[in-house]
């Protein structure tokens, strides 16, 4: 069966104009237990990638430049 | 990154650890410390920094024995009582002789415990009897406290290698483990004299009320695959029937009561506002309780701290909004409830396999030794009771020290090259299709079922359907699963941990001929505890390829327990006042 892309609200949102990923930094991607987030190619800045989130927030508390935002995702909200 | 990739190195070590979170680093650091010259090897599947059940923090010690406040002798009493008698004391007691000596250690990390203002641990009262709880107001720190030491040792650290299977050698001893990269696939098998497994719980058994397949009690990283490592290796687990639900927040995944704001005076209350349980304390016994009320017509339960002090209610929220887990805070804001103002909805969580809360988990016994030689556990997924936070350090301590010893003058046992192609393999097909189910509908599957047919109160006849319907969605599994990259492939070796600890949740359970720990084992079909014929383990393993559960007795005690006290915690219900 051919697999359909559903499309789904993420958590985790990243303010491009503070991410330095572009920089080089890596901090958020590092610290995802579930490795979630990504540096994405086209704009070189962080986002979620997959909707796995425990919200549980390394990321937005160790990013050095306060770039990072977690919400609470949607269904349980 | 995730591209799928070829490859397949090996390497050696003394001592492999397996998992990054509490227990494992603390193996790791004592093994180096007492063995400076040996190689020890930390694998993990995300980054040690941030990795675990304890990711951003931990609110309080749950089991602190400080003297002064308890003895060992009191808590090794309590835990046998509160785990309904089906208790191993040796590891216990020596747990709460040696746990102190760690707090001291941790304190020193960096890891700051709530004093009073005699400078003595300002320790609580939250159980049944003893009083062990003991707050940790920077306890933010922990993980990077712990990274320091882990430096500091120079352990080996290989982040995002996710351990598959277990090698045992020819002479039937632990060989290594096999692990693939969960960001290229490719694959490395770690020949190691001691293995020493800490990767936490089966948290993601059942699925959250929510939908939200990650929206887990237990961070949802902690797939299980401890269990079913061992158990594909021929180890024995224990008590796996005993399952952990926890009382939480409705909808959010956050603990709710009882360690931080049971001290302070707030309590569960049903919806007229009374107390119905006289302790918070999580016990299967407990659950029941909440479990009745929920049905009772008087739920559903609440969370009360209404009628604190403002500046009380105001002190908890801030502890529970910005230690171990801050987005809890961002949840109440969306709802716009205050703890001051409203009583807060609770409900029970999904299933899952926690010796750390309740005592499922892989069985060992004093040493943290397992029933395979060289193969050790600690912390979450190995059987002692009760054990949360300061047992999986005190544990993994165990572990790591006793690992040592026993590596010294000991061989690599020979490794079958055969298994690891044979595990290559089998992780690698759902890599090979073009066409099938990707893994998270494979995982939602059974996770939905577990939550259908498993979720105790225990019915015979729907776990027996389980166990059908679950086999159906293994033949998809192994026939159809198919992934497009490296992460989904993390995902689909997880989900078929889930699914290995689904059939072992089942099994356990229709195993076990009574009803014991209040909900966690709750048999409609054998409602009586029967202490005659099933006050034993329950161990489960693998026999000739083929799921098999034996009864283990319970060793003497070392503390005694009296007649009047052995049912202490099954009168947790409110009596009404004459």
């Amino acid at each position: 069966m051919p697999i359909a892309n559903s499309p789904t609200t993420v958590p985790v949102v990243v303010d491009e104009k503070k991410c330095i990923a572009d920089k080089g930094c890596t901090v958020c991607v590092d610290v995802c237990p579930l490795d979630v987030l990504r540096i994405s190619e086209m704009t070189g800045k962080a986002y979620m990638k997959y909707d796995e989130c425990w919200y549980c927030m390394p990321c937005e508390a160790d990013c050095p430049t306060d770039a990072v935002t977690v919400n609470i995702p949607y269904l349980l909200r | 990154m995730d591209e799928i990739s070829s490859g397949l190195s090996e390497v050696e070590c003394d001592i492999l650890v397996i998992g990054g979170g509490t227990a494992g680093p603390m193996a790791a650091y004592k093994a180096r410390k007492k063995n400076p010259d040996a190689k020890v090897i930390l694998l993990e599947k995300a980054n040690v920094k941030r990795s675990g059940a304890i990711s951003m923090g931990m609110d309080g010690l749950n089991n602190a024995v400080i003297p002064g406040y308890s003895t060992p002798e009191q808590y090794t009493k309590e835990i046998t009582i509160a785990n309904d008698g089906i208790c191993d004391q040796d590891a216990v007691y020596r747990y709460a002789k040696e746990c102190y000596s760690i707090i001291e250690e941790l304190d020193k990390f960096g890891i700051r415990f709530q004093k009073d203002e005699n400078g003595e641990f300002d320790v609580k009262k939250v159980h049944h009897i003893g009083t062990y709880v003991l707050p940790m107001p920077n306890g933010d720190t922990v993980k990077k406290a712990l990274y320091r030491q882990l430096r500091r040792a120079r352990v080996m650290i290989s982040n995002r290698f996710m351990a598959t299977r277990l090698l045992t050698g020819k002479n039937g001893r632990i060989a290594g483990a096999i692990s693939v990269n969960t960001r290229t696939s490719e694959f490395l098998v770690i020949k190691a004299k001691a293995v020493i497994m800490c990767t936490g719980a089966a948290g993601r058994l059942g699925l959250p009320t929510s939908g939200y397949m990650f929206g887990t009690y237990e961070n949802p990283t902690n797939s299980g695959e401890g269990y079913t490592m061992a158990y594909h290796a021929g180890a024995k687990l224990a008590n796996l029937e005993c399952f952990q639900i926890n009382p939480l927040i409705k909808d959010y995944n956050g603990p709710a009561c009882a360690y931080v704001a049971g001290p302070l005076g707030g309590y569960t209350a049903n919806a007229n506002n009374e107390r119905f349980i006289e302790c918070d304390y999580w016990s299967g016994q407990m659950m029941q309780e909440f479990h009745n009320e929920l049905l009772s017509g008087k739920g559903p339960v609440f969370l009360k701290l209404n009628h604190l002090h403002q500046d009380t209610a105001d002190h908890i929220e801030e502890i529970l909004h910005t230690v171990e887990r801050p987005s809890r805070g961002r949840f109440h804001e969306g709802r716009n409830t205050k703890y001051s103002e409203t009583m807060i909805e609770m409900h029970i969580s999904e299933i899952g396999f926690c010796s750390g809360h309740s005592a499922s988990g892989v069985f060992v016994d004093d040493n943290a030794r397992t029933t395979i030689d060289g193969l050790y556990a600690a912390g979450d997924m190995a059987s002692v009771p009760h054990n949360y936070m300061l047992g999986a350090f005190t544990n993994g301590a165990i572990a790591g020290e006793h690992a040592i010893d026993y590596v010294k003058d000991m061989e690599f046992d020979e490794i079958d090259q055969g298994e690891v192609a044979k595990e290559q393999e089998r992780i690698l097909a759902p890599t090979k299709r073009e066409d099938g189910i990707p893994p998270n509908q494979i995982e939602f599957k059974i996770r939905r079922l577990v939550n259908d047919y498993l979720q105790p109160p225990k019915v015979d006849k729907k776990y027996e359907l389980c166990q059908s319907r679950l086999a159906e969605v293994r033949e998809d599994m192994e026939q159809n699963m198919m992934v497009r990259d490296a992460h989904e492939l993390m995902r689909a070796t997880e989900a078929s941990s889930i699914l290995d600890c689904a059939d072992m949740a089942a099994h356990a359970s229709l195993y076990r001929k009574e009803s014991r720990w209040g909900l966690y084992h709750n048999r409609v079909d054998y409602p009586e505890r029967d202490d005659e014929n099933w006050k034993c383990h329950v161990l489960l393993s693998k026999q000739d390829g083929v799921m098999t559960c034996e009864k283990r007795d319970v060793k003497p005690y070392i503390i005694p327990i009296n007649e009047d006290e052995k049912d202490a915690y099954n009168n947790q219900r409110v009596q009404a006042q004459a």
